[in-house]
C-alpha cells in the first residue's frame, strides 16, 4: 500500500480547519476546533462526523443469507429485510477478525460494513469464506464485492440529528419516515439524484444516523447537513471526540478491546455468536477455548482528573490483575473511566482496584459498562 | 502575551521568557494544539528543584498525555496555579495566562535552545 489515504471529504475537512491523524491509514480529521466542544455538542446538539474510511463489502446471491451464516459469528438469516445487526466475523480460532454491522437491504442482498484498519482482513476472510461455502457445489449462490472506494459514509449523532434530518429538503422516497425507523434499522430512498440509505445506527451513545452515498455525492451531502443542522447546533466532530463518546458508550475499539487473541465471550460479547447455528467459521475455536480463567473487559471509574490510558496495568492489591484498553477523562461524567481486561475474580462491579498511571497508584472501582446512557 | 520573538524555544515545544535569574516556561500555541483539549497538569512543588532535560510535569489531553521537560535546572519559585485549577488556558493562552512554572535559574545553565525562526522551522511554521 501506497501513502495514506483520504476521504472524498478531505477538501471540505481542510476549509474547516480540521486538524489530521493516521487512522488505519487513513488521513482523518482528529478535530476542528475543540475536542471538548463537538464532544458536548454531539451529547446536546448533533455532530457531524465523516466515517467514509470505513469499508463496504455488497454480499449478493440466493444463498447470501446462508452464506453470511456461516461467514459471520450472528445468525443473519434471520434477520428482516431494513435490519441492521452488529456481529463479528471471527478467525477459525475464535479471536475476533472485526466487528462488523450488517445490513439487510434485500431478501438476497446485505451490505457489510467494517473498520478501516481491517480492511483487507475482512476482505480476505470473506473471500476465502465464499470459496468455502461453495466448495464443490457449484449451484450456490452468492457474491462478495469490496464497494468501499464507491461510497462515502457520513454520521449524524445527538439528540438534534433526525430533526436536522427532516429539515434536509434533499432527501426524498425513503421507504420509511425516519419517525418511524427504529433503532438498527436502516431505510433506502434518494439524496438529490443519489441512491441514499440512511441507517438508525452509530458509535456515540446518541440517537442519530448513519447515511451512505456513492462518492461523488459525499461532498454535497456534507454541506447540505451542516447548513440544514446549523440552526440545530450541529457542528462537524473529528476523530478525538467520536473516541470518548465511544469510550462514555462502552463501545469496542477494534485493535483495544477487539483483537484476534480475545474471544467474544471475553468481551462481553457472547451474545453475538449464534452457538446453535449449524457450522460458522469460529465455532471448533470456540469450543475449545476454556473462557473461565481468561480476563474478561470491565469498566473502570476513578476519581479527580487523571486518567489511566491503554497499556496501563490494574492491581488488585499487590497482584497485577489486568491491563487498560481505553481511558480518558470523561467529558461528559467528569471524572476518569477506563475499559479494561481483567482476572474474572476482579470482574465483579463495585471491587475496589488500582491503575499504575505512570508510577502513581490511583484507586478505582469495577463498574458495568455502558458509563453514560442516554436518557430516552 | 508575551513578545514571542523574545522567547527561546525547545525542541520539546516549550518556551522559555528570561527575566534576570527566573525563567518562565509554558508549553507552545503548537503543542497545546497537537494535544487538543488540556484537561489536567501536573506541575512540580514550589521549593522543588528541577534538573535540565529531565521530564519535571504532566500535561494531559482527553486524547493523550504530554510530559513537561525542564529546559534548565534551578529551583521551582513559581507554580501557576490558575493553570491547575483550569488547565484550558493552557490552549487559549499557551504564551500568556496558560504559562506553567517558574524557575529560578543560573542564567548560564540555560542550554541549547532555539529562537522565534528557528522553532518556526522545528514546527513548519505553526507557532
Amino acid at each position: 500500500m501506497t501513502g495514506p489515504r483520504y476521504t472524498p471529504l478531505r477538501d471540505r475537512h481542510e476549509a474547516l480547519g480540521a486538524a489530521f491523524t493516521d487512522f488505519g491509514g487513513w488521513m482523518m480529521p482528529v478535530r476542528y476546533s475543540s475536542d471538548l466542544a463537538e464532544h458536548h455538542a454531539v451529547r446536546q446538539a448533533a455532530g457531524l462526523f465523516d466515517i467514509s474510511h470505513m469499508a463496504e463489502f455488497d454480499v449478493e446471491g440466493a444463498d447470501a443469507a446462508a452464506f453470511l451464516d456461516y461467514a459471520l459469528a450472528g445468525r443473519v438469516s434471520a434477520m428482516a429485510v431494513g435490519k441492521a445487526k452488529y456481529s463479528l466475523v471471527l478467525a477459525e480460532s475464535g479471536g475476533i477478525v472485526d466487528d462488523v454491522i450488517v445490513y439487510r437491504l434485500g431478501e438476497h442482498r446485505y451490505l457489510v460494513i467494517a473498520n478501516a484498519g481491517n480492511r483487507e482482513a475482512v476482505a480476505r476472510a470473506l473471500t476465502a469464506r465464499v470459496a468455502d461455502y461453495r466448495g464443490a457445489d457449484t449451484g450456490r449462490d452468492v457474491s462478495v464485492e469490496d464497494v468501499s472506494d464507491a461510497f462515502a459514509l457520513i454520521a449524524v449523532q445527538g439528540p438534534a440529528a433526525r430533526g436536522i434530518l427532516e429539515a434536509l429538503d434533499d432527501i426524498a422516497d425513503l421507504d420509511r419516515p425516519l419517525s418511524e425507523l427504529p433503532y438498527y434499522a436502516a431505510a433506502q430512498g434518494r439524496f438529490r439524484q443519489w441512491p441514499l440509505l440512511v441507517a438508525r445506527t452509530g458509535y456515540t451513545g446518541e440517537d442519530g444516523f448513519e447515511l451512505l452515498v456513492p462518492a461523488e455525492a459525499a461532498g454535497d451531502l456534507w454541506d447540505a447537513l451542516l447548513s440544514a443542522g446549523e440552526p440545530h447546533g450541529l457542528v462537524p466532530a473529528g476523530l478525538a471526540a467520536r473516541d470518548t463518546l465511544r469510550l462514555e458508550a462502552g463501545m469496542p475499539l477494534y485493535g483495544h478491546e477487539l483483537s484476534l487473541d480475545i474471544v467474544p465471550a471475553q468481551a462481553g460479547l457472547g451474545r453475538v455468536v449464534a452457538a446453535d447455528k449449524e457450522d460458522f467459521v469460529g465455532r471448533t475455536g470456540l469450543d475449545t477455548v476454556d473462557a473461565g480463567d481468561a480476563p474478561v473487559l470491565v469498566g473502570l471509574v476513578g476519581e479527580g482528573r487523571r486518567a489511566g490510558r491503554a497499556g496501563y496495568e490494574v492491581f488488585d492489591g499487590d497482584e497485577r490483575v489486568g491491563e487498560i484498553t481505553s481511558g480518558a477523562l470523561s467529558p461528559t461524567l467528569g471524572h476518569p473511566i477506563a475499559m479494561a481486561f481483567v482476572a474474572p475474580a476482579a470482574a465483579v462491579p463495585g471491587t475496589p482496584l488500582t491503575i499504575d498511571v505512570r508510577g502513581t497508584r490511583l484507586p478505582v472501582t469495577v463498574a458495568a459498562l455502558p458509563f453514560y446512557r442516554r436518557a430516552h | 502575551m508575551a513578545d514571542l520573538t523574545t522567547l527561546h524555544y525547545t525542541a520539546e515545544h516549550e518556551w522559555i521568557a528570561v527575566d534576570g535569574d527566573v525563567a518562565t516556561i509554558g508549553i507552545t500555541d503548537y503543542a497545546a494544539q497537537q494535544l487538543g483539549d488540556v484537561v489536567f497538569v501536573e506541575l512540580p512543588s514550589p521549593g522543588s528543584t528541577v534538573t535540565a532535560g529531565q521530564v519535571c510535569g504532566e500535561i494531559e489531553s482527553t486524547k493523550s498525555v504530554g510530559e513537561l521537560y525542564a529546559p534548565a535546572s534551578g529551583e521551582v519559585v513559581e507554580v501557576n496555579e490558575d493553570v491547575v485549577a483550569d488547565p484550558s488556558v493552557v490552549n487559549t493562552d499557551a504564551f500568556g495566562s496558560g504559562w506553567l512554572i517558574k524557575l529560578r535559574i543560573d542564567g548560564a545553565s540555560l542550554g541549547d535552545t532555539l529562537d522565534r525562526a528557528g522553532y518556526l522551522a522545528l514546527t513548519g511554521g505553526d507557532a
